[in-house]
């Protein structure tokens, strides 16, 4: 029987993998909080709630003016569905998404820093300017930066589903562009919302490298920097401890209520409509809106660039952390799809029996989304850091907590390739015999590579970009490009940091395209 | 008055008009008032570029499009005597049946207590008195399209355009709701136009029938002498309607 409909080995053994790391860093909170009880409580103080109150305030300023800009930029996107530049236009906005968050701190400082480049022309022009980008007001920048384009997207998304019968009902009845809006846009819009905005909400609430580099001081800290600061500066094992529990707590209420959100699953770059005449008016308020927002998403991608080309690239990219970087990317990636490969086989293969085991393969690659990487790897740090040198572990822990971070989005790409492969094949392999590396080389991987490829590629990018872990483990020994990056910004090499910073935004970039280049290939 | 209805409903005069694909249609018909015509064909001929055609969501590259002998090829779709039955989507799911069909009357639901009492009276008249307040999800896929019929009660145009409405329909349920559709357009007197690839369909409905080759209109003609008077284009096309299984 278990022949026939294939093994749940594999998806116990990633359950176990899952375990032990998950399990590590529960062992390591729990042990922190327990041998220091007292010091745990301590924590819930004035300093917790003022910071928990600025985690909170940013996150809901950060969803309002990202979700704010973003609705009517989805709008005026979809009234306008075939103009010169708009494919280009879809395509800058999904760069934000694809960027570290270490790239885009650093691409705000160029642009609006004490000296970058708004501040140096002003300068020039004989109008100095006293910028100050630290503080809230970078951090909401930064985080609208990244969350404004891909709410857009979201929503583009939604608009993207509307019949396009609804628009020759529309333009039939005679409804202008505010009946339009009422009775065809909005309401799909309206179910959105609530989905775009917790998941912007969430991932702001999560944020830790834009509010380490923009933050400026400890009145502008949220949860994850004061996690990361308990440990590496102040060494407070139980203050930490129960700050997870705090971030753990918030992070899965936000979880809960986003538990049906009704998120479309992709943005539909030209829907075939009937010709759509847009007032004059109209017309010119979309294009100003729309030029903002351009100017919005190019213009520190424009500083970081020509920032960045100043530096000696020559020896900046023979750095050792460039490898390290790479060769962690690589690992990491392979591990999150083997994850998840393995998670999808024992899946399917429970599935077919009935077992109940089906929706715990099911649901496991998700479960990182309600364990920040930050709650990981202070847990980790905690339990090994009495044995040994945190730093011995970095690699370790670097590679399998970005691999921990990209499974979901691995797990969510591979599924429907790999459960298409059985159904096609299960029954003729098996008739014919065909099994272990054969099947795997002349069936599985020519059946699934052009789901397993992105993948690769996707959670390469994520891995390469991360700081919240390396934050955590990082050395003199060991360097990842992130974290090169974050000490070159600390002792004031500035002009190294940019060229770094555009090699890494490059790398992370060149392999975002790659991912949606094959993935696009996969679809056709 | 009497002069308008002598005049065509509607006519297609030399109508050319091309994708960017290379596809190309080239039709030249009319329709008179109270008429009942079947476009039948193939997938890919061309029915739904002439309906969009008709309707105003696409505009011709040559020909005029003239309704009761008044040139409409550049008006909007709106300014259009035409409305248009299409196979899905022809109902906004938010609204309820009433909200729906009162959009026939004012695009802004700005409803006096006259065009309210039209609203009902055209629900009532299709069946569905009782079910004014419903949502379309809670409405049988029949029920839904009851429900646009009764819009096209109310706005009273002189060409309706069914674009393969009832084809998700069974035939039982599709044969009633085409005897709706009669029922209403002999109440406001209008053309109607029923594109189908069913030809029982066809033969139940209309009185001529336009076959659609390629983008060529190959017969006009009545339905009933389609199978017998129609070229090799119609003959293939039958034979494989035929063979298509049940």
């Amino acid at each position: 029987m278990a022949q026939r409909h294939g093994s749940m080995k594999p998806g116990f053994a990633a359950l176990c993998v899952l375990a032990l790391l998950f399990g590590g860093a529960s062992t390591g909170l729990l042990t922190a909080a327990f041998a220091d009880p007292d010091g745990a409580w301590q924590a819930v103080d004035a300093r917790l709630y003022s910071v928990v109150r600025f985690t909170l305030v940013q996150a809901v300023l950060s969803t309002f003016i990202s979700v704010g800009f973003a609705l009517p930029i989805a709008v005026a996107l979809n009234r306008h569905q075939t103009f010169f530049g708009r494919s280009l236009l879809l395509q800058l906005f999904a760069v934000p998404v694809a960027l570290p968050a270490i790239i885009v701190a650093m691409a705000w400082l160029a642009l609006l820093g004490r000296n970058g480049l708004v501040a140096n022309f002003a300068t020039w022009a004989g109008m100095p300017l006293d910028l100050n980008i630290y503080g809230l007001a970078g951090i909401l920048l930064a985080h609208v930066y990244f969350n404004m384009p891909l709410a857009v997207r979201l929503f583009l998304a939604a608009l993207g589903a509307i019949p396009a019968n609804h628009y020759r009902l529309a333009s039939q009845l005679g409804m202008n562009e505010r009946a339009k809006l009422r009775f065809v846009e909005w309401p799909p819009l309206a179910l959105a919302l609530p989905g775009v905005a917790l998941l912007v909400g969430t991932l702001c609430l999560t944020s830790f490298t834009i509010v380490l580099l923009l933050g400026g001081g400890p009145a502008a800290t949220t949860l994850e920097v004061e996690i990361y600061q308990s440990l590496r500066y102040d060494f407070d094992p139980a203050r930490a401890s129960m700050l997870v529990a705090v971030q753990l707590s918030l992070v899965l209420l936000a979880g809960l209520l986003m538990k049906n959100p009704h998120l479309a699953a992709d943005v539909s770059l030209l829907v075939r409509r009937p010709a759509r005449p847009v007032p004059a008016g109209l017309r010119a308020a979309d294009f100003v809106l729309l030029a903002a927002a351009t100017l919005f998403v190019a213009a520190p991608l424009a500083a970081i660039l020509g920032a960045g080309l100043r530096a000696d690239f020559a020896k900046l990219v023979m750095d050792a952390a460039v490898f390290t970087s790479l060769a962690a990317g690589a690992i990491s990636a392979v591990l999150a799809v083997a994850l998840a490969l393995m998670l999808a086989a024992s899946q399917k293969s429970a599935s077919r029996t009935g077992a109940s085991w089906a929706s715990v393969f099911e649901r496991a690659p998700f479960m990182v989304l309600a364990f920040p990487a930050s709650a990981l790897g202070a847990g980790w740090f905690l339990l090994v850091n009495p044995f040994v040198d945190p730093a011995s572990f970095a690699i370790l822990l670097v590679v399998t907590v970005n691999a921990a971070m990209a499974l979901p989005f691995a797990f969510r790409i591979i599924r429907p390739a790999h459960d298409l492969s059985r159904d096609r094949s299960d029954r003729l392999c098996t008739s014919l015999g065909v099994s272990g590396w054969s099947r795997w080389r002349l069936v599985d991987w020519p059946q699934q590579r052009n789901a397993i490829l992105p993948a690769l590629a996707f959670a390469a990018a994520l891995s390469l970009g991360d700081l919240g872990v390396i934050a955590l483990f990082g050395s003199g020994q060991f360097q990842t490009l992130p974290w090169l990056l974050y000490l070159k910004l600390g002792s004031y090499r500035t002009l190294d940091a940019e060229g770094l910073a555009l090699v890494l935004a490059l790398l992370c970039l060149g392999l975002m395209m790659l991912a949606d280049r094959l993935a696009r290939v996969r679809v056709q | 008055m009497i002069e308008t209805q002598l005049l065509p409903a509607l006519s297609l005069e030399q109508i050319a008009h091309s994708r960017p694909s290379g596809f190309s249609i080239a039709v030249d018909f009319k329709l008179v008032p109270g008429e009942k015509v079947v476009l039948i064909g193939a997938s890919g001929s061309g029915k739904s570029t002439i309906i969009d055609l008709v309707a105003g969501f696409e505009q011709p590259q040559t020909g005029k499009v003239v309704f009761a002998g008044r040139d409409m090829t550049q008006s909007t779709p709106s300014a259009r005597p035409v409305t248009t039955l299409f196979q899905s989507d022809n109902l906004f799911g938010h609204l309820d049946a009433f909200a729906n069909v009162a959009l026939g009357i004012s695009p802004s639901l700005r409803l006096g207590e006259s065009e309210r009492s039209l609203v009902d009276g055209a629900l009532e008249s299709v069946g569905l008195g009782g079910k004014r307040g419903r949502l379309p999800q809670q409405l049988s896929g029949g029920e839904r399209q009851r429900v646009a019929i009764a819009r096209i009660l109310v706005r009273k145009r002189s060409v309706i355009l069914l674009d393969e409405p009832f084809s998700s329909l069974g035939p039982a349920l599709a044969g009633e709701m085409l005897d709706l559709v009669e029922t209403v357009a002999a109440e406001t007197g209008a053309a109607v136009l029923l594109v189908t690839h069913d030809l029982d369909e066809a033969l139940g409905f209309g009185t001529r029938a336009l076959f659609l080759d390629n983008g060529r209109i190959v017969h006009d003609g009545p339905v009933v002498s389609l199978a017998s008077d129609g070229g090799e284009a119609v003959q293939r096309y039958l034979g494989q309607a035929r063979n298509r299984p049940a």
